[in-house]
């Protein structure tokens, strides 16, 4: 353990202004273009066989097809966005449904909410996180992106959007979202990545407080 | 900078990964563009091919910059290798590959990544697409391999496709045409820009029939590890999952090289 930060004498780094820099969490740096990571293939549903699942832990379940879900009341999203791997993007803009109205027209079909949620995606992927970081505003089902359909290079046609935590989290090419009753870990998460991942107080891998 | 040691902790908290100080002991220039920077770092715990480390860099008033990079070198306990491509307008990697002599210290942390990793326990066969840089985790692998017992070799056949723009380019240039004769690798290399004379690789951009000429069969199912630029990476998993390999064994890292 270094106590003491090693000094690069010469290093300056490319510094940014105070007002851009207090929207850059520690350790990031902000990036312009909009890099692409996921740990698999791809994957590629026609829109004709998508569909959006909301299910309880008692099984209830809610389900929308593309259709349907398009006629939910949209939002425009203007937000920045971490990604563990150092980049900040600033002022990214998206289109999508609030999961805040997603829940209150499942709860019409019986669907009880819970105090975890697992996102999971076409290729497998999953991730889990608190009710309380999905509801009150703070995530969406995002299809488009910068006023196109969303690229599936970037999770589309849907993805999750939770931009208050690090980029994982937004799951891409969403499918739906299962309540827990307790907190079950996702792909990232049982794989050396932390359990919540909040930039701002730098929750990069398991174990940083 | 927080140590954790002011938060009680919960049940049976995970241990941090710590930032450790590292101690160059050796530089190698591999291309024009390219260095590894061979290190000592006391109290490192080892790692898995495949796993990454973050290192940060402070300057003289406190700035800080961190930027991750693949780890080059087969797992050992005190050093590892990092190798580093030079981004022109980048905050990092001119520092780390124009600045860092053989004794200058910086600070490191991990091994990171429980994903896109190969253990020899794992077998094969093994196949590991590169593009550019993106050669250096796979080549992790492949020194990892090498290390194992003869028999555990033999039980695991490794290809390598490996696409450079030229032959200048080619990072591990010699190591990667050595490791050509063991008879249980295959090297496939394509230069997509220009050919030295009389090259006798591929001289085109990843495509579907390259895949299917140097690819083990689905039948085999092999372990893919594709690493890259992004266009590579979705072209190279997109066309292995339509001749027929499972998504789940396509194991991808994109590799826009971090400045």
């Amino acid at each position: 353990m270094a106590d003491e930060p090693i000094i690069s004498r010469g290093f300056r780094g490319r510094r940014v202004a105070a007002e851009r820099q207090s929207r850059i969490p520690p350790g990031q740096y902000e990036e312009r273009d909009f890099p692409v990571l996921s740990a698999g293939p791809t994957p590629h549903t026609p829109l004709s066989k998508w569909d959006f699942t909301l299910r309880a832990v008692d099984g209830a379940t809610a389900k929308w097809t593309w259709d349907e879900l398009q006629a939910l009341r949209h939002e425009t999203i203007t937000r920045d966005i971490h990604c563990v791997t150092k980049w900040t993007k600033l002022d990214t803009t998206w289109e999508g449904i609030s999961v805040d109205t997603l829940i209150a027209a499942a709860a019409a079909h019986g669907v009880k909410t819970a105090p975890f949620i697992v996102a999971y995606s076409d290729g497998g992927y999953t991730t889990n996180l608190p009710l309380d970081d999905v509801t009150g505003g703070k995530a969406w089902i995002a299809f488009a992106y910068d006023g196109k359909p969303l690229h599936p290079e970037h999770g589309g046609p849907a993805r999750l959007l939770v931009p208050h935590l690090y980029f994982w989290k937004s799951a891409k090419w969403v499918r739906g979202i299962q309540f827990t009753a307790h907190n079950e870990p996702g792909f990232w998460e049982v794989n050396g990545y932390h359990d919540r991942g909040d930039p701002w107080r730098e929750q990069r891998y398991t174990g940083d407080p | 900078m927080t140590d954790g040691s002011d938060v009680a902790p919960s049940v049976a908290r995970p241990r941090r990964i710590e930032w450790r100080a590292a101690s160059v002991r050796q530089v190698i220039r591999e291309t024009a563009h390219a260095k590894t920077l061979v290190m000592d770092v006391p109290g490192w715990p080892g790692h898995a091919a495949g796993q990454h480390v973050d290192v940060r860099l402070t300057a003289e008033d406190g700035y800080q910059a961190q930027r991750s990079y693949s780890i080059a070198s087969a797992p050992s306990r005190s050093s590892l290798a990092i190798t580093i491509e030079r981004l022109d307008d980048g905050e990092v990697s001119p520092y780390l590959t124009d600045a860092l002599g053989i004794g200058d210290r910086l600070e490191l942390r991990g091994p990171i990544g429980g994903y896109f990793v190969w253990e020899p326990s794992l077998g094969g066969p093994l196949f590991l697409v590169a593009g550019g840089s993106g050669i250096v985790p796979l080549m992790a692998m492949l020194r990892t391999r090498a290390t194992s017992p003869a028999a555990a070799r033999a039980s695991t056949p490794a290809t390598l496709l490996y696409s450079s723009r030229s032959w200048e380019d080619v990072i591990y240039r010699d190591e990667v045409v050595a490791l050509a004769g063991d008879p249980g690798v295959k090297v496939f290399q394509t230069l997509t820009r220009s050919q030295p004379p009389g090259w006798t690789g591929f001289t085109r951009r990843l495509d579907a029939d390259m895949l299917t000429e140097v690819a083990p069969a689905p039948s085999l199912r092999p372990h893919i590890y594709i690493c890259g630029p992004t266009a590579l990476v979705e072209t190279a998993a997109q066309m292995l999952v339509e001749l027929g390999h499972e998504p789940a064994r396509v194991r991808t890292e994109r590799f826009g090289p971090t400045g």
